[in-house]
């Protein structure tokens, strides 16, 4: 079985910085990581290898430091790792971003694809589904929990919802976007990190590579219907006042104010 | 010269400082008050790799260099001074004698079990008429048939009560001195070999620090590392070895401490201000952190010289000497920074001033240091 799981290095911050004039993220200072929800989804991947034997490979689209992190999943034990690269797929939004790794991933074929269910930097949620939808396959969002089937042809997900989940019967090939609370990633070990930059290579895919498979007006900034019209950094709001009432009165006085904001 | 770590050594060292603060820190209190060995600890520093970095993957090691296994213990230490010898002794003095000077059988039967962790190794040279005087052993091997029989008391041993196999240094040869001194590799199960009372240290107290006692051990022959007459030689080499963990180890409990110190002044208000904007607690910290900082490209440099197959043990000596004092000396200000909070133990300031003082003691005294290096220097 070939599993697939797609990652994204982001700033290692809750607090992204924007840069007030180019509406940009300043990664400055700010050290790179894994996307947690993308490092659940490599565990998910790895466990289901430990259990059923599988090829685990790993795919980013991104600049040359994104090397780094498919390093780090291969320290944990993934087998491959395949970086998606060029100048040209520069700028891409989600719509983009995953028309090329839905090309890259056609390419290189796969039985099963995980993605995090979404990025700490973008937070749309939004690639996962969308290679699914190019590639027509069936997709599962927000697994808490995956099975594999006997015979591995299929496997039952547990589906996370705010108030209840579903058990869903999915047949491969299929995509999954993972939950960060569907398991603990494993740390790398020494000879994994010993081994990911000795014996294993990080290959790098660039358009030219993938071409047969993804349209050129679907890549980069070109291939990218999203426009932003402002980025900003929240500022803080007024500060609160503060009251040392009773209880009754404290009762009181917010309920008064929940009715002047026509909360109430 | 370029004193940049590789993409490789960077990521290790992420992987170390990860665990560190995951697995090693919130209990690093526990197993000081307790004095308990971590076991569970010890098995996942096996799972990870932690207990073999040097050594090649066909003996079950990380294949790794001393330089990352230096950077290990250095982590590990900032938040945990036991946890960090217990990785430093079990593989600088018991896996390194083994890898240096083992038989393919010994090996094969040793080195596997302790660089993949399912062994935990210790190495026992002092006894209590021999300590910095090390050629004063007392212990005896005597050749009978097939095996040696071993008599004698090791004391101050690290891992003594967690390890499965001991490097034992005993007199085959009582009449030739330091040359009538031999190596054996020991198991804990050997008939005639049991471990004594667990001591009561000041610092380092998760560590498991223990008598060894043979009284007509018996000892196969397969089990003489090196040749009869070369174990003097063969501990004086392992300690240089070893003097690199230590040297780490002091490191990391040197920057471990400066670590908190800087977020608790940072905190600590007096006098209407955060006294990290006093001028006396940025001059000490910056002073602190430079000392630190020399200590590192010293162990560093001491790492690289043995990667490369060159003579380390004057280099080794120094960052030892060096990062042991500058632990000690650090803590004890670091302390001082954090006023009447420092000197309780829920601040883990007072833990670490007591685990940097081993350091200045052990694999060698700071006086034992500046004998290596001033003979190095033709001064004797």
């Amino acid at each position: 079985m070939k599993i697939f799981v797609c990652i994204k290095q982001v700033p290692d911050t809750n607090e992204v910085k924007l840069n007030p004039e180019t509406g940009t993220l300043i990664r400055d200072g700010v050290p790179s990581i894994i996307n947690p929800d993308d490092l659940c989804g490599i565990e998910a991947a790895l466990s289901i290898k430990d259990q059923c034997g599988a090829h685990v490979s790993v795919i980013t689209m991104g600049p040359p430091q994104a090397d780094v992190a498919l390093r780090e999943a291969l320290a944990m034990g993934c087998d491959e790792a395949f970086l998606v690269s060029d100048r040209v797929f520069g700028g891409a939004d989600t719509w983009a971003t995953s028309k090329t790794l839905a090309g890259a991933l056609q390419m290189l074929g796969y039985d099963l694809i995980i993605t995090g269910r979404q990025a700490i930097d973008g937070d749309t949620a939004q690639v996962g589904p969308q290679i699914a939808e190019h590639l027509g396959i069936p997709q599962v969002t927000y697994a808490e929990e995956i099975t594999m089937e006997p015979g591995q042809d299929a496997m039952v997900v547990k589906r996370q919802y705010e108030d209840r989940y579903q058990m869903i019967k999915i047949k491969l090939p299929a995509l999954v976007t993972v939950l960060s609370s569907l398991n603990t990633p494993r740390y790398m070990s020494v000879g994994g990190v010993v081994g990911a930059y000795d014996d294993k290579a990080v290959r790098v895919l660039t358009y030219e590579d993938i071409q047969d498979f993804v349209a050129q007006k679907d890549i980069g900034l070109k291939g990218s219907p999203t426009r932003v019209k402002k980025s900003f950094t929240k500022t803080a709001k007024a500060k609160g006042t503060l009251h040392e009432v009773p209880d009754d009165d404290a009762v009181r006085i917010i309920i008064d104010k929940l009715k002047e904001k026509y909360v109430l | 010269m370029d004193f940049s770590l590789s993409k490789k050594h960077i990521l290790l060292q992420e992987l170390f400082r990860k665990f560190a603060v995951n697995e090693v820190k919130p209990i690093a209190a526990e197993v000081d008050e307790k004095e308990e060995f971590p076991y569970a600890t010890a098995e996942k520093l096996a799972k990870y790799g932690f207990l073999g970095i040097p050594y090649p993957h066909e003996f079950g090691g990380g294949a790794a260099d001393n330089l990352a296994y230096a950077m290990c213990v250095e982590e590990i230490s900032k938040v945990c001074g036991a946890t960090g010898v217990i990785v430093s002794a079990h593989t600088s003095l018991c896996a390194e004698p083994i890898y240096e000077n083992g038989t393919s059988y010994q090996k094969e039967k040793y080195l596997t079990k302790l660089a993949s962790g399912q062994w935990i190794g210790a190495f026992a040279l002092t006894e209590a008429g021999a300590g910095t005087d090390a050629a004063m052993q007392q212990t005896t091997a005597v050749a009978d048939g097939d095996n040696y029989i071993l008599n004698g008391t090791k004391i101050f041993i690290t891992n003594a009560e967690a390890a499965h196999v001991y490097i034992i240094i005993a007199m085959t040869d009582k009449s030739k001195g330091t040359r009538g001194c031999s190596a054996f590799i020991v198991e804990k199960d050997m008939p005639g070999f049991s471990v004594g009372k667990q001591e009561k240290k000041m610092g380092i107290r998760g560590s498991a620090t223990c008598e060894l006692i043979m009284e007509d051990c018996i000892v196969p022959k397969a089990n003489l590392l090196g040749k009869e007459g070369q174990g003097f030689k063969i501990a004086m080499k392992t300690l240089d070895g070893g003097r690199i963990g230590i040297a780490s180890q002091a490191l990391g409990i040197a920057q471990g401490a400066i670590d908190i110190t800087v977020d608790y002044v940072k905190e600590r208000k007096q006098f209407g201000r955060r006294i990290s904007q006093f001028q006396n607690t940025q001059f000490q910290l910056a002073d602190m952190q430079t000392t630190v900082d020399a200590a590192r490209l010293l162990t560093y440099r001491a790492a690289f010289l043995k990667d490369r197959g060159e003579n380390y043990s004057k280099h080794a000596a120094m960052a030892k000497l060096f990062a042991s004092e500058a632990a000690s000396d650090i803590t004890r200000r670091c302390l001082q920074l954090h006023g009447g909070y420092g000197y309780i133990r829920e601040y883990a300031i007072e833990r670490m001033m007591r685990d940097a003082k081993i350091t200045e003691i052990y694999e060698g005294t700071s006086e034992v240091q500046k004998m290596v290096i001033a003979a190095s220097m033709g001064v004797n």
